[in-house]
């Protein structure tokens, strides 16, 4: 057993405290405002990773390592993702929101947290089957550089399209998946087609400003990692960003219902997490 | 892991809540305890079951029917309150956090697990810790074994159903072999053991 396996747990909070201290004033980045328990375990994990005795023993290779600071990062950003995740919701989206979509002539559409780009894929297919695709832009953005030059690239293991392909058939898909794909080897890259319309750039929920006069914001599994604090300035963030009437899709097991913001929405489907900016009312 | 030392049994212990683990052949043990729990119940229950990655709520709907106490299948952040039996979504760890609300994440899966037992039970562990009661049920992973470990180092009841009366003994086993199982015990041992447990607070008034 390491020694901060038996260590008291306040002495450990103080430790966590003050590295992630360390990381906001020499890098910027604010993690003190991530869901502590899982912010915690991944600190440990990587504490067990790193040949550091103990988490404080951390803190000066973090200030003066870069190196060891982007593999500490690294441990942060949880980018598990997959093609048409939860597949009812991209249903949804086109039996309830596309209609409305359509009656816009340009439609600006946020992906905040794109991970690696399987989403953004997903979607971009979605608009071009609905005949919306010409008329789109899609802002996909993610805090994590790493995850955007893949989501930029576009490729991916080909064993992990089946089950994309049961997905995207769930999801409502109208053609052949493989149609998105061109398959060499082991590896699939999507069609160049699918990526004109898209704008991959870094965005840092919590620290960088508003996307202006959004239609639809999609912003699944990242608030998650947040605490409320964060999720709220988030969440502030994107009521700021969408236009009046526009739409904020959320991951399936996150809710506006204990948030600062949950009087300027409207409930467009429960389940599937998409919401209709109103006017905020005070509640 | 130390024996406990006698008279240090934890019965006289107050407890916060109940954490429980179970896995392949689970389900009937985790449906007769729901069925059992009376209604009084002061304890918040939280639950990892291993479920199929297409559940869709339909494991957590069929222990609603059988419960006398609200079953909820949480969002992130949702507050935990005594009484009421928390089930992990299919696809999302939970755990607990320090100020007493539910936190959800798809980190990569735990022991081959999404929602993992281990991680619920080392968030429990900190959380409560010797205030917290953890079941182990039937399965055939060894996920839990780590969690209950935890509980038991920070001074948490643990108790493993016992092997032979489990569906798929291995999971039980495995916990009962790291030697930090207190109690092993059958289903029917078990309902009367949780029912008996004294609750460190008073119960919080249930919303409606
Ligand atoms: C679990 S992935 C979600 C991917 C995708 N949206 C989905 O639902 O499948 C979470 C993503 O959030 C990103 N993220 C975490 N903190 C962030 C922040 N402060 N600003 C922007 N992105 C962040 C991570 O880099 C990661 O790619």
């Amino acid at each position: 057993m390491t020694s901060t396996k038996n260590q008291k747990p306040e002495f450990e909070a103080i430790e966590i405290d003050l590295l992630l201290e360390a990381i906001f004033r020499r890098y910027g980045y604010d993690f003190r405002s991530y869901a502590r328990a899982s912010i915690e375990r991944r600190i440990r994990l990587f504490l067990s990773a790193s040949g550091c005795s103990s988490i404080s023993g951390m803190i000066p290779k973090v200030i003066h390592d870069k190196e060891f600071f982007s593999r500490l990062v690294r441990y942060f950003s949880v980018s598990v993702t997959e093609m048409f995740r939860d597949p009812s919701v991209y249903r949804v989206v086109r039996e309830k929101v596309v209609p409305l979509l359509k009656t816009w002539p340009h439609i600006k559409i946020w992906l905040a947290g794109c991970a690696t780009g399987e989403e953004v894929y997903s979607l971009a297919i979605l608009l071009k089957e609905e005949g919306l695709y010409e008329r789109a832009t899609i802002y996909a953005t993610d805090f994590s550089d790493e995850a955007l030059a893949c989501a930029r690239e576009g490729i991916y293991d080909l064993a992990k399209l089946q089950d994309a392909t049961r997905n995207y058939q769930k999801a409502g898909g109208k053609r052949s998946f493989s149609e998105y794909y061109l398959a060499r080897y082991d590896a699939a890259t999507m069609d160049a087609s699918l990526k004109g319309k898209i704008v991959f750039s870094s965005h840092n929920l919590a620290m960088d400003g508003v996307f202006g006069d959004m239609h639809l914001i999609f912003c699944r599994n990242v608030l998650i990692y947040f605490n409320r604090d964060l999720q709220n300035r988030a969440l502030t963030l994107f009521t700021d960003s969408l236009v009046h009437g526009g739409y904020l899709c959320l991951g399936t097991k996150e809710t506006l219902q204990f948030t600062d913001v949950s009087h300027c929405y409207d409930v467009v489907d429960g389940k599937a997490r998409i919401y209709k900016k109103g006017i905020c009312h005070e509640s | 892991m130390r024996a406990r030392e006698i008279g240090k049994l934890p019965s006289s212990a107050n407890y916060e809540a109940v954490v429980i683990g179970a896995s392949a052949g689970g389900f009937k043990a985790v449906a007769a305890i729901f069925d059992a729990v009376p209604l009084e119940f002061a304890l918040p229950v939280l639950l990892v079951q291993h479920l199929h990655h297409d559940d869709d709520g339909a494991f957590a709907a069929h222990l609603a029917a059988v419960s006398k106490l609200p079953v909820i299948e949480p969002c992130d952040k949702e507050p935990i309150v005594g009484g009421h039996m928390y089930i992990a979504p299919a696809g999302y760890h939970m755990l607990v956090e320090q100020n007493g609300i539910i936190a959800l994440s798809t980190e990569e899966k735990v022991n081959w697990s999404r929602p993992s037992i281990d991680m619920l039970f080392e968030s429990a562990a900190r959380m409560w810790g010797e205030r917290v009661t953890a079941l182990i049920l039937s399965g055939a992973s060894s996920d839990g074994t780590a969690g209950i470990q935890a509980i038991r180092a920070a001074g948490g009841l643990t108790i493993a159903q016992k092997p032979d009366t489990a569906e798929h003994p291995f999971m039980p086993q495995t916990a009962i072999d790291s030697g930090a199982v207190d109690e092993v015990l059958t289903i029917e041992e078990i309902i009367a053991r949780i029912t008996g447990l004294r609750p460190a607070i008073p119960r919080r008034e249930r919303k409606k």
